[in-house]
């Protein structure tokens, strides 16, 4: 034998799907909520998206340049981050604060706790929720054709309805990302045809949420209806309380994470001092994925109680 | 019939294509033949041989040597060569009877004999399957004829004949199936006069039809015999994955499946059972599937136990491209081979050659949680986290963890996105746990 044999363990053999192809997936599935997006909020929205990925790249890069650790920008992780961050910003917002945000999700959040993996809140999530507590007032102005709107979650709030109609298919200010429904479910489903998230955490979210906003927002399925479509429900139960890193691994486990933000979710759109909930209910219910493992760690195989 | 739990499983690359339309071939040895000592699991075999003593075909030239061993057979006839050390399929250097064939294949007194298993008492049908040196041949090699002997034999229900084949590339079984199911049928036979109350379960993956075509044909007009069909999933051919499929009953690592009320051997082994019992015929041949994408021509062979791979492989007309990877069994269990001098043993099913080894194409990157072991280990238990205490060596946590539940089937390593390598930190930290059990025993 001229050439040595390969000798490992078994198995020899590996599935097609790697990290990178998960994540470019998801990247896939967030293309029609942008493209709704800068066809309904103008050509800035682009310039936004560009401008946010490629900072959380650029972050990436020159963090683990630095620390002389394996550059990994290309996983597609930080394009992921950049993404769901943009789709979060609102579309007159200045450059420079998403800049900020890309800066804060891969540096402060990701990379300072050990990078992917690692992080025990979703990067683009908590990157959301500095900016939003640090600069309040140029995160929540929502503009069309640059007048200055109320959200319909803001409508609600003061006791009025809302066309459920335009807020399926985005007809409604908001951030660039979370105001089509209908553009959400086409990236939904592609993610659940390809296999890369389940069912799991946005249906039990989804209608845990449907079920207290019906309960204790006066039985009224109209009002439950326009919850359901505004603000960044689709948006949040499908690409941010799905992301891996920091949701239950365990089936039982991403069932209770999902009731979990539902009743969250709704508790904070109820009660909470502002109209909006999403990002705060995963935030917090990222910090109890460790418990959440802990008590939903399944039965073994032949060891179930008998 | 449960068909399957839906819960676990993986759908690796199948490459039964290569071979599994290849009728098997009769192949008998050019070289000498290597009988390892140990080819079982259990006490190693005393040799009753030594150097230039003459044997002839079926003659028991290694002795079982405890409750749990089996005794070694020569397939020849012809003269001891040596006792000594040669390497073997799991790369060790093992105790090892060489034998130079004369090539008469004179062989022992009543071998061949017919027999008529239901004049023989259940102790000479047990005695008889021991005599043979039968030893589980899915891979485990368990003695057959401890299997045969449980507490209470009346309290088995379920005899399963496990012909599901699920480990990729692999196809000896399928032949087998179609071309000898009449002494798969005859052994399930032999077997249920062994245990009075139990019917007798083939269970075979969907994928492959002709075969449950062909034994549903053979077994029609049995009361107590039926063929059940499995899903295609691997690893529906695993002992646990296999019984609940069949029975709805779950078994744990540290049960029998006796416990369950179960007795499940692989159809070859069954097959071996039939021969030995009714035919006086001991377990000496073994079909061995030669494929993989580097084989010139894959095929099925029937040969000699003790032959060299060497000559199977030169029989498939020899390596079309090099090798990168050689395999000892399927893709997803079996043993990467570093020398090709090694013999056919029992537990022997097959050599797969890959011209490419996915496992050194892509480096190990972090996990990113997906969850993907989780949904697809069929033990139910958390690779994720079983891998963080095991590359600690947190042998507690990941005992805690039911880690021992692991059967290293290795689903976690095939699905994970990240490339890390589960199973093989599985074995080592399992093996590790057994050793410090045995310390503090």
């Amino acid at each position: 034998m001229s050439k040595l044999l390969n000798v490992s363990a078994s198995p020899h053999v590996r599935s097609s799907v790697t990290t990178p192809v998960l994540m470019y997936d998801v990247a896939i599935a967030m293309i029609p909520a942008a493209l709704f997006g800068i066809y309904h909020f103008g050509i800035k929205s682009l310039l936004i998206i560009l401008v946010t990925v490629a900072t959380c790249m650029l972050s990436e890069y020159v963090y683990e340049s630095l620390m002389g650790r394996p550059v990994t920008v290309s996983d597609g992780s930080a394009l992921v981050t950049g993404l769901i961050l943009a789709l979060n910003m609102p579309p007159e917002v200045p450059l420079w604060i998403p800049m900020l945000g890309g800066v804060f999700a891969i540096i402060v959040v990701k990379q300072l706790f050990g990078g992917l993996g690692q992080n025990f809140m979703n990067p683009a999530l908590a990157a959301r929720c500095f900016l939003l507590i640090s600069f309040a007032g140029r995160m929540s102005t929502f503009t069309v054709d640059g007048v200055s709107t109320a959200t319909p979650l803001a409508v609600m709030r003061n006791g009025q309805s809302v066309s459920v109609a335009a807020s399926f298919f985005g007809m409604i200010p908001g951030t660039i990302g979370e105001v089509s429904v209908l553009a959400l479910l086409i990236g939904a489903v592609y993610l659940l045809v390809k296999k890369v998230i389940t069912l799991h955490i946005p249906g039990t979210y989804i209608l845990t949420f449907a079920i207290m906003m019906f309960l204790f927002g006066g039985m009224d399925i109209h009002y439950t209806l326009a919850q359901v479509c505004s603000g960044g429900l689709i948006f949040g139960a499908f690409f941010m309380a799905t992301d891996y890193v920091t949701s239950p691994v365990t089936k039982n486990g991403r069932i209770l994470f999902g009731i979990l933000l539902g009743v969250l979710t709704a508790v904070f759109r109820l009660w909470g001092g502002s109209a909006e909930g999403v990002s705060y209910a995963i935030i917090f219910c990222n910090i109890l994925v460790p418990l959440i493992e802990k008590v939903t760690l399944p039965k073994a195989f032949g060891k179930e109680a008998r | 019939m449960h068909k399957i739990g839906k819960k676990g499983g993986v759908h690796p690359f199948e490459g039964k294509k290569l071979s599994e339309d290849k009728p098997i071939v009769k192949l008998e040895p050019k070289g000498e033949l290597v009988y390892p000592l140990s080819q079982h699991i259990g006490a190693p075999a005393r040799p009753l041989v030594k150097k230039g003593d003459q044997v002839l075909v079926g003659q028991i030239i290694g002795e079982a040597s405890g409750f749990i061993s089996a005794n070694v057979l020569s397939s020849v006839s012809g003269t001891v060569k040596a006792v000594e050390k040669r390497r073997v399929v799991n790369g060790t250097m093992t105790d090892c009877i060489v034998v130079e064939n004369d090539g008469s294949y004179t062989t022992v007194e009543g071998f061949g004999n017919e027999r008529d298993y239901s004049a023989m008492s259940r102790e000479e049908i047990v005695d008889a399957v021991k005599q043979a040196g039968i030893v589980g041949l899915g891979g485990a090699g368990f003695p057959t004829h401890v299997k045969l002997m449980p507490k209470e034999p009346d309290k088995i229900e379920y005899v399963i004949a496990n012909g599901a084949e699920c480990e990729p590339y692999l196809t000896s079984d399928y032949r087998l199936m179609l071309e000898e199911a009449e002494k798969i049928v005859g052994g399930l036979k032999v077997m249920l006069a062994l245990f009075p109350n139990a019917k007798g379960v083939i269970g075979i993956e969907d994928n492959k039809t002709e075969a449950i075509k062909k034994l549903s044909e053979i077994v029609k007009n049995e009361t107590k015999i039926e063929v059940c069909p499995l899903k295609t999933k691997y690893p529906q051919g695993g002992e646990r994955s296999l019984i609940y499929a069949v029975t709805g009953r779950k078994i744990n690592s540290s049960m029998l499946p006796a416990d369950a009320g179960c007795i499940v051997d692989n159809v070859d082994t069954i097959a071996s059972i039939y021969m030995a019992v009714c035919k006086s015929t001991p377990l000496i041949r073994k079909i061995i599937t030669i494929t993989g994408e580097a084989v010139a021509d894959p095929k099925n062979f029937e040969v000699r136990l003790g032959t060299n791979y060497q000559e199977l492989i030169e029989a498939a007309g020899g390596f079309a491209v090099e090798p990168e990877k050689v395999i000892s069994g399927g893709t997803m269990m079996g043993q990467a081979q570093f020398d090709l001098n090694v013999p056919v043993a029992k537990t022997s099913s097959a050599f797969t050659c890959l011209t490419k080894d996915e496992v050194a194409a892509q480096e190990p990157t972090a996990c990113i949680r997906c969850g993907r072991c989780v949904q697809a280990c069929p033990s139910r238990i958390v690779p994720q986290k079983m891998y963080r205490a095991a590359i600690k060596n947190d042998l507690e946590q990941f005992e805690k963890l039911n880690g021992m539940e692991c059967m290293e089937c290795g689903s976690c390593s095939f699905i994970c996105p990240a490339r890390l390598q589960l199973t093989q930190a599985f074995k080592e930290t399992r093996k590790a746990v057994m050793a410090s059990r045995r310390k503090k025993a």
